[in-house]
């Protein structure tokens, strides 16, 4: 270990200082990162938030200088301990790296080495960095795995990575960070690949371990609620710039910069609905590189944009008077921040109508032989789907929330007519269709029954146009009379989902993602759908182009009286837009009501968890905190009775293992209530709120 | 994985059938047997002669019948004549009474061949002797020679080492056997052209050429001088096409993640690309390289030709050229269960390297 003698722990442990990245092409040189500083005092969380594109990421690997071969850093420091890292050579830096800066990564299983132990992987920190014993490194590297509180050490460092569950695999990331005791620890997105009940572990472990190691931390999220829950400070990134720097509760209570304030407004809290609090989507796209605005960069999306000011000149972060706060924009000043929103037209809730889709005792099951390469193993039946049962209206918008694994996906593809049913009955207007497969289905059925999926990038074909898409969706459902009423049909189309009709001649490749998802909803209500299932619709999209599709999907539903399956794993964007919602969990519909009955006690235990570990972006909400043991059960091998008994904090609550040995009856609770559990009518009355305000 | 093998097992067997049956069609077309007729029996046979020598050898039978009778599965063909019993199992050394009811490759007869008279399992047991040891060579020089070809260039994509071994890959897997061959000879092993005179007049080789250009004298005892050639030519060519392969695993492997999460461990570069990328950058070629050995044989069947090395490339090119049907079919048997059984190791090979598919 090198430890600089020099170093003072009241001085700054990172401190970047004007920091500017740029990539060079053969084109021309890309800035990516502009006038960037911030500062990590020992034992500080600082969280890098921002859209993807900002730069937040870039900040991080340019800190580990590992910018690749076309990153360069311009301009400015970046001094680690006092120490520039910008000017160091490779053998200095590689001491540095994993000893005293040690980084987190985005997807745990890209990350890990597919052919090494995880035990190899560990060890070999210290092996390296103090020449540690092989012997002393793997007690060292089964120490910290007990410590990331994994289960079963000696077989966990005997593993390969593929072979742990995804949020195992990120806690031995994090124990692989931690080997070595760093002083820094950079998080880039470490909980954006998991189900947010693993999120809330890992959120705690990292919290508890940086207490207790007092590591300081760089936590890059785009995600607020999770940045309000781990860091002290916080610097907002847009389009290569920090524009708002600060402690949390400032920045968020007291932001000065339109950004922030923007962001903040268009992201939906589980506190509120669509009527008490309105989305509001920033307008305009987020800006390319090379195309930055002269002044201001969020200048064009601005409201508060002054012409002559804002676009005259480069601004400078300027002291707002706070703790450490500053922000970006030459009239902080000037704005009313506390000003309420502009009220945006209030929308009367859709009137619910009759049932257009019922599903009774719905199951699919699948078969999966043993072991893949190698064949033989007996077979063994995933039950994907068990007993589902409901009804959903016209003009309704029923959201089906679980995390993955759930079998919310097998049901859409059931419903959907990709798969078909193992047993139970779907009523499609009083026309039983779970056991007719898509290609066998009636064109009008196929084109009242449509879905919007989730990655936007991937299903639009890439070398058609927007138009001809469209235009081959209505050729498929047999609408228009001729080619002409086609095209004025798909125009028509494009004016609804809010697109220019130039984009008819455009390809999919000219499209950012929300609009391509704006192109999938199109393509969806070509043939007039009846029923839309959005699987995840807004998932893959950046928060302030999540507002605007979600309001587009429930103008359209308005105009339309469509039937809206929201699946989701975003509590949030449920309680804002859906009428009702189902909890599902390991194929089972554990909890079903309208969204007021969900949000509210008395909950299913899991709903309870579920809501518990959702980030809130919020500093006047409290939470209580529940964060469940373990993984979600493998679906092939579900545990006895109860599926959600194995991470069930009231499972003591129900006398004599009744949990472990049946699995618990349907019962209706209030009209429209239904919960999937043993415990008695007395302890559920007594749960308390999950969430709740804080006293003003 | 006994379930495994004994069905890749099944698979094989039925592919050998298939196969088998395919070149057996061929090579038993009308033409080619009156071919057969007239150069077993008199050139100067007229039409009803080639009719009745072909009834007096079993040739007038069903095609179907006949490939069940080289298999063994049907009872040989027998015809009572003017010189007595004769059949398909029946030669001087074993008279009509001694002679066993089946006679195929199920039995271990693999037929009499026609251009050296003698049993084709003792002729193609020789040549596949020869050839093993060939390939034995080639894989000794090839396979380390391209896969460290391939991780140096891929280790750092673009740089200059990246570039010239590239180059080289390229341009060896660009010159086919033939033409290397040919350049080979010229310029090591001939008396009048090549380095073998200037070195032979400042008397640094004994002989009059570096190398030899023939490797018959490798049938017997293998030296460098006698066998350097034919090894390199088959070899470079190979070379070049696993080592662009490994190149193109290892670059991939380079931009992983988890070659990153290694790097910013602190981990030496020289560690990054032993301990974490070689082990995954060689799942892909390792496929690659058990297909090469049926490849190989392609090879062999030219630069056994080139160097006069009789072994299995060399008897396929003298069964073809000269009508020898017994000879070709077991020919093919051979080269069917080579492409067979390295496939069966390729794809076993495949599950060891790749802990993530190993058997459970």
């Amino acid at each position: 270990m090198t430890t600089n003698t020099e170093w003072d722990p009241s001085q700054p442990i990172l401190e970047i200082t004007n920091l500017s990245i740029s990539f060079f092409t053969r084109l021309r040189e890309i800035p990516a990162v502009m006038d960037f500083s911030c500062t990590v005092m020992a034992g500080e969380a600082m969280g890098l938030v921002g859209e993807s594109g900002c730069g937040k990421s870039t900040v991080a690997l340019a800190v580990m200088r590992d910018l690749g071969k076309n990153g360069r850093i311009v301009a400015g420091s970046i001094k680690f301990k006092g120490r520039d890292l910008t000017h160091m050579g490779e053998e200095e830096l590689r001491k540095i790296r994993g000893s005293e800066i040690a980084m987190i990564y985005q997807e745990p299983m890209a990350s890990l080495n597919p052919a090494m132990t995880v035990g190899a992987q560990l060890a070999e920190v210290p092996m390296i960095h103090e020449g540690m014993s092989k012997s002393d490194a793997w007690k060292l590297a089964r120490q910290i795995v007990a410590d990331v509180r994994l289960p079963d050490p000696d077989r966990i460092v005997d593993a390969y990575p593929h072979q742990l569950s995804g949020g195992q695999q990120q806690r031995i990331v994090i124990a692989m960070a931690l080997m070595s005791k760093p002083a820094l620890l950079i998080l880039d997105e470490p909980t954006t690949a998991l189900d947010v009940t693993v999120e809330a572990g890992i959120v705690d472990l990292v919290k508890e371990l940086g207490k207790k190691y007092g590591t300081s931390m760089l936590f890059i999220s785009h995600n607020l609620g999770l940045v309000l829950d781990v860091c002290n400070r916080l610097c907002v990134m847009y389009s290569g710039e920090a524009v708002e720097t600060g402690n949390v509760g400032e920045v968020f209570d007291k932001m000065r910069h339109p950004y922030t304030q923007a962001l903040f407004r268009s992201i939906p809290l589980p506190t509120a609905d669509k009527n008490s609090r309105p989305l509001v989507a920033i307008p305009g796209n987020f800006p390319l590189p090379h195309e930055r605005p002269n002044g201001c960069n969020f200048g064009p999306r601005c409201d508060y944009f002054e012409a002559g000011r804002c676009d005259a000149g480069e601004v400078r972060m300027g002291d707002t008077g706070g703790d450490r706060h500053a922000s970006r924009c030459v009239k902080f000043a000037e704005i009313d921040w506390d000003a309420p929103l502009v009220a945006v037209k209030k929308q009367e809730k859709t009137p619910v109508g009759d049932v257009v889709l019922k599903m009774e005792d719905l199951r699919k099951y699948y078969e999966v032989s043993g072991s893949s390469l190698f064949g033989g193993g007996a077979q063994k039946v995933v039950k994907a789907n068990e007993t589902l049962s409901f009804e959903a209206r016209e003009g309704e918008t029923l959201a089906i929330v679980g995390e993955s694994g759930c079998g919310k996906s097998t049901f859409a593809k059931v419903l959907m007519g990709l798969e078909t049913a193992t047993s139970g009955k779907i009523f499609l207007y009083n026309q039983d269709i779970q056991d007719t497969p898509i290609e066998k289905r009636a064109v009008d059925t196929v084109s009242s029954v449509q879905m919007v999926f989730q990655n936007p990038f991937d299903t639009l074909n890439p070398s058609m146009t927007v138009g001809r898409q469209v235009i081959r969706a209505l050729e498929i459902f047999g609408e228009g009379a001729d080619d002409a009423a086609r095209h004025a049909r798909m125009l028509e189309l494009l004016d609804l989902v809010k697109l220019p009709r130039e984009f008819a001649d455009r390809m999919p490749r000219q499209l950012s993602g929300g609009q391509k998802q704006r192109v999938g909803i199109a393509r969806a209500f070509a043939g007039d759908a009846k029923i839309v299932v959005a699987d995840e619709p807004v998932s893959a999209l950046d928060v302030s182009v999540q507002a605007a599709v979600t309001d587009l999907l429930m103008e359209i539903q308005r105009k339309n009286r469509t039937t809206l399956l929201f699946i989701s794993h975003d509590l949030s964007i449920v309680r804002y837009l859906s009428d009702r919602v189902m909890v599902m969990y390991l194929g089972h519909v554990v909890e079903l009501g309208t969204t007021d009955q969900v949000f509210s006690p008395p909950y299913h235990p899991y709903t309870e968890a579920l809501l518990s570990a959702v980030p809130i972006a919020d500093t006047k909400v409290i939470k209580k905190r529940i964060v469940l043991d373990g993984d979600i059960p493998s679906a092939m091998n579900p545990p006895p009775g109860c599926p959600f008994q194995t991470r069930c904090r009231w499972k003591s609550q129900v006398p004599d293992g009744l949990c472990e040995r049946e699995v618990p009856p349907v019962r209706h609770l209030a009209t429209g209530h239904q919960i999937k559990c043993h415990l008695s009518d007395a302890v559920l009355a007594e749960m308390e709120p999950v969430i709740t305000m804080k006293e003003t | 994985m006994l379930m495994f093998l004994l069905r890749r097992f099944g698979i094989m067997v039925l592919t050998a059938l298939c196969l088998t049956f395919i070149v057996f069609f061929l090579t038993n077309l009308t033409p080619n047997l009156e071919k057969l007729a007239r150069s077993e029996g008199s050139v100067r046979m007229s039409d009803e002669q080639v009719t009745s020598w072909l009834a007096q050898n079993g040739y007038a039978q069903p095609l179907v019948v006949r490939y069940g009778e080289w298999l063994g599965v049907m009872p040989g063909w027998t015809v009572s004549g003017a010189e007595g019993v004769t059949g398909r199992c029946i030669d001087s050394a074993t008279p009509a009474e001694a002679a066993p009811r089946f006679c195929g490759i199920i039995q271990g007869d693999w037929g009499q061949s026609s251009v050296f008279k003698r049993p084709v399992s003792e002729i193609l047991g020789r040549a596949l002797g020869a050839t093993g040891w060939l390939m034995l060579w080639v894989m000794i020089v090839m396979v380390p020679s391209a896969l460290a070809l391939g991780v140096l260039a891929g280790m750092r994509e673009g740089s200059r080492t990246d570039r010239v071994l590239s180059t080289v890959a390229i341009a060896t897997t660009a010159t086919p056997e033939y033409v290397s061959g040919v350049i080979f000879i010229v310029i090591f092993a001939s008396a009048t052209a090549g380095v073998s005179p200037m070195l032979a007049e400042m008397g640094w080789i004994e002989g009059r050429t570096l190398f030899q250009g023939t490797a018959t004298s490798a049938m017997d005892n293998i030296t460098f001088w006698n066998f350097g050639l034919p090894v390199i030519t088959v070899a470079l060519y190979g070379m070049g096409y696993i080592a662009r392969m490994t190149r193109a695993s290892m670059t991939e492997v380079m931009t992983a993640q988890y070659i990153r999460t290694a790097r910013l461990k602190g981990v030496r570069f020289r560690d990054v690309v032993i301990r974490h990328a070689l082990r995954n950058a060689l799942i892909a070629p390792f496929t690659v390289i058990m297909l090469q050995f049926p490849w190989l044989l392609n090879g062999v069947v030219i630069v056994e030709t080139l160097f006069n090395y009789k072994g299995f490339g060399w008897t396929l090119v003298q069964g073809a050229g000269n009508n020898d049907i017994e000879l070709l079919l077991a020919c093919s048997v051979v080269a069917v269960i080579v492409v067979l059984v390295t496939q069966l190791i390729s794809d076993i090979g495949y599950a060891l390297l790749n802990p993530r598919i190993r058997i459970s």
